[in-house]
This record gives C-alpha cells, structure tokens and sequence, in this order.
C-alpha cells in the first residue's frame, strides 16, 4: 500500500467524519434552539403544507433570490444545480452496480460540472465588478470561490484533458466505504482534486456553507402564518408565566 | 420646518441604485437612555467596566434562547441580493446601513466569540474583538434600522436583520447603553398607560370633545367610551390617535364605523396604548409586560373580543405575538380572530352591507396607499395571506372615487418603511429620517406626477408622524398623509342615532 494511498484514505475519513459529525452538532444545535416568536415573513403560508410547498421553492427555484436579484439568482441557480448534477455523476464512484438513473445522468453531470464553473465565475465576477458586492466580500468568500472553482476545473480537466484510471479510483472509494482500502492511482491531477474536495467537507461546518442547513431552520421561512388561532410558546418563555 | 444641517436628497424620476459611499451616517446616533429610563426596564443605567465580557455574555444567552439569531448569523453567504433594498442604504449610500453591512456588525463579534474559524483566523472570515469602536458602530448602526423586514423578503434563506437589529439593541441595553427615546417611552407606558403619557382623566377630555365634534358635523350622536365595563369590544388604538393629526381622524372613524356597526365598544386607560415598544429593544420580557396590560384591560372590562387600531409595528406584536404574549385568549368569544384589526372590522361590516358610503364626498383627493412595513411582512388580515394588502385597498375603493397605487417595486410586500420605523421616531433622528423615506417619497412623487394623486393613505401611526415631518422637507404638504378610516370617516353615511335605544344599551351594561 503506497504513502498515497494511505494518507488520502486516512485524509477521507477524517473529512466525512468532520463534515458528517459537524454537521449533525449544527443541526442539533439549530434544533435545540427554540423560536419563541411566529416571524414568518408575510404573507406566508397558513398551513405546515403550505410550509413544505414554500420551502421547496426555496430550495429548488431559490425564490427569494430571484425577486432580489436576477444576475446573483442566474450564476447561483446555474452553479448549485451543475453542483447538484455533478454529484449524481460522481455517485457511480460509491455504487456497485450502479442505479439506472445514475447511469443515464453520467453525461449531464458534465454539463454540470461546466455549469457549475460558469456559474461561479459569474458569482466572481459580481464581487470584483459591483462595488456593494467587493464591500461585502472578504478573504474567506474569494477563497471558498477559489476552492470550488478549482474542484470544478480540475475535474473537468480529468474529462477532457489528462485522464485518470477511473477504474482504480472506483475501486479506492468502493473500498473506503467497505472498509478495504484499495490503491490509488498517483496522477498529480486526480490527487489535486481529491485533496480540494476533502477540504471543501472539512471546511463546510465551520463555514458559509452552513447556509445548506441553515435555510431549513429559518423561522421567517418554515413557520406556518397561524398566529392567532394556533398559541405558540417557547419552553423559556413559559416559565416567565409562570412568575406572578 | 427646522433648520437642516444635510442636503436633502433629490427625487428621481426612476429609482437608482447609489455608489457605495462610506461612514456618512457614522455621525447618526440618537441620545442615549440616562439612568432613569434604563432601571424601571431592568437594565443596568450606565456602561459599567465588564460590559465586553457582559455584552458577550447576553450574546450567548440570547443565541441559545432565539433560533433566529444563530440560524442567520451563520447563514449569510454575502451574495448580495440585499445590498439594495434597505432604505436606508438607498436614501444615505452608507454601506453599513446594507442589511449584510449592518448585520455584519454583529457577525463579526460573533465569529470571534462563538465561532471555530474566528477564534483561529479572525482576518480570514471578518472576525473581531467587540472593542469600544465596534459598540460605536453598533450603537449608530443599528438605531438605523427600521426593523422593517423588507431585507427578509429578498433573502435566499430569509435573514431577517430586523432580528439581528433587536439582538443588538437587547444586548446594549444590557450593558446599560439604551436608546432614550425607545426606554423612555416603555417607562411611560409601565406608569401611565401609553406611550405619550395621557393619563386617563386628559383621555376622557379628548373623547368627550370628539363626540362633540362629530355632533356637530353630523348631527348624530356618536359615542367615544373609556372605561366602560362590559362592552363588547375593547379598542386598542395607537395613543397619538387621541390628539395628533391626522391620526385622530382615524379614531374619530372608528367610532362611526361602531356605532353602525351597532355594537358596544370602549377604550381602555390602563391600555391606551397600542404601540408596544418591546419589540424595538428585542426585549421580550418588555414586550410581554406592556402586553400583558392588554389582557389585564380585557379582563378588568369584561370585553368580548380586541380591536386594534391603525398601527403597524402594534399590529405585529398584536397580530403575531399577543396570543403568545399575553393568551390565551378563551375568555373571548371565540367566533372572532383575536385580535382583530380595524380595517377586518370594517371590511367586514362592508361585506355584510352594513355600510353606506358616499364616496362623493373624498372627490377633493386622489389617493395611493402606503402598505405599512410591519403589516405587510410581518402581520395578516382576513383569512387569506396577503389580505394586508388587499383588505385596505377594498375599504378605499369603497370610500373613495380616485385611487391608484404606485409602483408595484414599492407596495404590498415590497413596500418601503416610511423612515420612521422600530424605535427611530425622534427629532434626535432627523437626518436618517429624511434621507430614509427618499425611496417611499421617490414613488409618492411619482404617482403625484403621472396620475395627479393628492394624498397618501396609512394605516401606521408612526407613518403618519413620520410622514406629516417629512414630506415638507421634500416640497410636499404636510397634510397629504391621510388615515384610512378619515377616508371611511369622511365618506360614512350615518344612520341618525336613536338615542333611547343608545341609553337602553348602557343602562344593560351598567347592569351587567
């Protein structure tokens, strides 16, 4: 077993085990956390299925970004739906055999991984070229950028340019998900995208990226608009009714 | 109109987007709380030695106790779609006052307090020490937010910086750096009853008058009860309602509309007060205890239901947060929403018929309708969401001959905040206040040129003031800014009072 081999097997567990255990204490955490006031913002839905529709026009159409603004919605929508299609590309890599649709998508997931370049080269260009964005941008943004934009290129760089024993690598995610770790292969290329993406689940609990979870505990936005005929109080506060 | 010591902003004809132009509201902060508003709240009267440690402190409690604050201090992922929206911002072109920029404010601290990567690379995420200048900057920066929630419509995960601004202003206000205007109008209401400090006997003068007044334009009796125990209705009604102008207007219609409507009614002394300051400070423990006063009232007068008057921050707290501040409710007859809005009442009575109006008699305006911030994105009417916008716009088509909105970008859920809102009402102000109404005012010109609109309906108290104070400075009258219920006072046709049956109904409710 190479040096290779070893330090990325050893480099992805740890990163599913950081991004997995991060997340779930951020979840948990924004679970815990009790809304003690009805804050949607209105008008909003009335009933919890109503919710549920709301919430998925978030997260599939990103509603309110596309009533604020059309440019940021075009790159944001174009490079997470890429993001979205790369990753049913990239699910071939964890299963055997690999599912029906999963093979039918291989060739979108290209388009996506192109979209998704495109996309945040656009986000990019908005915090250089539009001066309330450069105001707001700092290190961090243009870095997570710059991660992302990398993972994409150096991937579409695999498709187009430098091939990578795709084989080999199957076998090495196949056997880390087993517990059998399998060599693999050294090329500078497929190493750089490994170790970018590895850094990208290492990162995503401690960073902006908590926006993915977050959205889903937003009370202006999963709060059902039934104030009035529904009382709603939380645990803290029921102890002050508790006082004369 | 006072002198002006800043250059009041020019109205376009289209809306534009200003260049980003640093630290010119730095300057803008209103008077700090002396020790005497700050303790009747429960707050500290000065800033003491420990305040960072104390201010990080409530920062913790306040993040364990509100999943809104932690959710959306982690959340924002900078992309923009709000640099543009604040009124602030667009009236000033301070970028601090960008929502992302105010809230940033605080997620700086918290990075540095709360978070892994601001605790090991401050520079790298805009992490920073809460020193002294931070507090500085919080101190102006969030007294320059309305708390209008206009930010929070635009949001892809819907922060709202309405929620970041309470935070912060709890947070000081714990520290013992409050804002006197908000603190002290709260101490008002937790002596007297409202916020204007009208104590009971004044009340019972200025409704006495009222019903004279209305005698003698009308010539029917229409009756303004305080304190009666036993009506069917208590009101609950913003307290410049009761003197300043055009609000009392609006009261002067409210009663019109009861006494067609044929039902008993009173005010309150104890709650005169509809506005509930609470909210502005984030202090939910202030807010419950002056909403609490309203349960008091309702039960101390054996009421059946709660109407609430023009009023658009009240509104929120009685709409969204009174059932849990203050419920629940089942001492009330449980055929109406508790509580209801005045513009419900009415638009009921007129979908019953119950209501004649003679719209001739606004043909001396045209009219827009301004939605108030708070009722549009942070309350309801009626059943359906967005009866906000539509139950107001029904009653002035039913008063009113001549009506047109104005640019669908500035109403109903994307309206703009008068200016005005979440606590900023004060002379110390002045500044903000003008340049924050510049986009709301921009569309109200617009409308005046194109289609000859005279006057602008409100169904917000602080937008009335806000209104009244600020159109002047833009070449505007004064008295442009109108209630919705003068418009349904002017155009009423009241059914002559029978005054036996009028006695009958008190002598039952003295029984009673």
């Amino acid at each position: 077993m190479s040096f290779v081999t070893v330090a990325y097997a050893s480099l992805f567990y740890l990163a599913a085990a950081v991004l997995l255990a991060g997340l779930a204490a951020k979840v948990v955490q924004y679970a815990r956390t009790p809304a003690p006031l009805k804050i949607p913002t209105t008008p909003a839905p009335t009933t919890q299925s109503g919710v549920v529709l709301r919430m998925a026009r978030e997260v599939v159409l990103f509603e309110s970004l596309f009533k604020g603004n059309k440019w940021i919605w075009l790159f944001g929508w174009i490079f997470h739906f890429g993001l979205f299609l790369v990753t049913l590309r990239h699910l071939r890599y964890f299963i055997e055999p690999v599912w029906l649709p999963i093979a039918l998508i291989q060739p979108f997931g290209i388009y996506g991984g192109m979209a998704m370049v495109v996309g945040l080269l656009g986000l990019w260009a908005r915090r250089i070229l539009v001066d309330r964005v450069r105001y707001i941008t700092g290190p961090s943004d243009h870095l997570m950028l710059g991660l992302l934009v990398s993972i994409g290129v150096s991937g579409l760089m695999m498709t187009f340019v430098v091939h990578t024993d795709v084989v080999a690598v199957k076998e090495f995610f196949r056997g880390l998900v087993t517990f059998q770790v399998a060599p693999l292969p050294s090329d500078p290329l497929l190493l750089l995208h490994l170790l970018l993406v590895a850094v990208l689940m290492i990162v995503f609990p401690f960073s902006k990226l908590l926006h993915a979870p977050g959205l889903f505990f937003s009370p202006t936005r999963n709060q059902a608009d039934n104030p009035r005929e529904k009382r709603h109080v939380a645990e803290w506060a029921k102890r002050l009714e508790q006082q004369p | 109109m006072a002198k002006v010591d800043f250059k009041v902003p020019e109205l376009k004809q289209y809306a534009e987007i200003p260049a980003v132009t640093p630290e010119t509201m730095a300057h803008s902060r209103p008077f700090v709380a002396k020790p005497e508003f700050q303790e009747p709240l429960g707050f500290p009267g000065a800033l003491a030695d420990d305040w960072q440690e104390r201010a990080i402190a409530k920062m913790g409690d306040l993040l364990s106790r509100y999943r809104s604050l932690r959710v959306y201090l982690d959340s924002c992922v900078k992309c923009g779609s709000c640099t543009d929206k604040c009124h602030y911002y667009l009236g000033t072109q301070d970028p601090k006052n960008m929502p992302v920029g105010r809230q940033d404010l605080m997620r700086k601290v918290y990075r540095r307090y709360f978070t892994l990567a601001g605790k090991f690379f401050p520079k790298l995420v805009g992490a920073e020490d809460f020193t002294r200048e931070v507090l500085d900057d919080w101190y102006s920066y969030y007294h320059q937010c309305s708390q209008c929630r206009r930010c929070s419509v635009f949001c892809p995960y819907g922060i709202d910086t309405a929620e970041i601004s309470m935070a912060a202003r709890e947070i000081m206000d714990h520290i013992g750096v409050g804002q006197k205007y908000c603190n002290e109008i709260i101490g008002k209401v937790f002596k007297i009853g409202n916020n204007l400090g009208l104590p009971g006997p004044a009340l019972q003068d200025t409704l006495e008058g009222l019903e004279e007044d209305v005698l003698d334009d009308t010539g029917v009796a229409v009756k303004y009860p305080l304190d009666q125990v036993g009506a069917e209705i208590l009101l609950v009604t913003p307290s410049a309602d009761f003197f300043a102008e055009p609000h009392v207007d609006g009261l002067v219609g409210y009663g019109k509309v009861f006494h067609e409507a044929g039902v008993s009614w009173t005010l309150s002394s104890y709650a005169s007060e509809a506005a509930n300051f609470g909210m502005f400070i984030g202090s939910y423990e202030n807010m419950r205890r002056v909403a609490q006063r309203i349960r008091e009232a309702a039960i101390d007068l054996k009421v059946k239901r709660i109407v609430f008057g023009e009023c658009g921050h009240a509104w929120r707290v009685a709409y969204s947060f009174l059932n849990t501040l203050a419920g629940p409710w089942d001492f009330l007859d449980p055929r109406y929403p508790v509580p209801q809005h005045i513009c419900e009442f009415t638009h009921g009575l007129m979908q019953e018929g119950k209501l004649t109006f003679d719209k001739s008699q606004n043909d001396d305006k045209v009219l827009t309708y301004h939605d108030s911030c708070n009722v549009a994105r942070a309350s309801r009417m009626g059943s359906v969401p967005g009866g906000q916008f539509d139950i107001p716009r029904a009653i002035i088509r039913a008063t009113c001959n001549h009506f047109y909105d104005m640019d669908e970008e500035t109403i109903r859920e994307r309206t703009f905040c008068c200016g005005g809102g979440g606590g900023l009402l004060t002379d110390d102000l002045m500044e903000l206040r003008v340049k924050g109404a510049r986009p709301r005012v921009e569309a109200l010109n617009n409308v005046m040129q194109e289609k000859g609109v005279t006057h602008m309906a409100a169904i917000c108290a602080i937008c009335k003031s806000q209104f009244t104070k600020v159109l002047p400075f833009y070449g505007m009258e004064m008295d442009q800014i109108v209630s919705l219920h003068q418009l349904v006072s002017n155009a009423i046709v009241l059914t002559p009072g029978d005054d036996d049956e009028l006695e009958d109904d008190e002598e039952d409710e003295e029984a009673a």
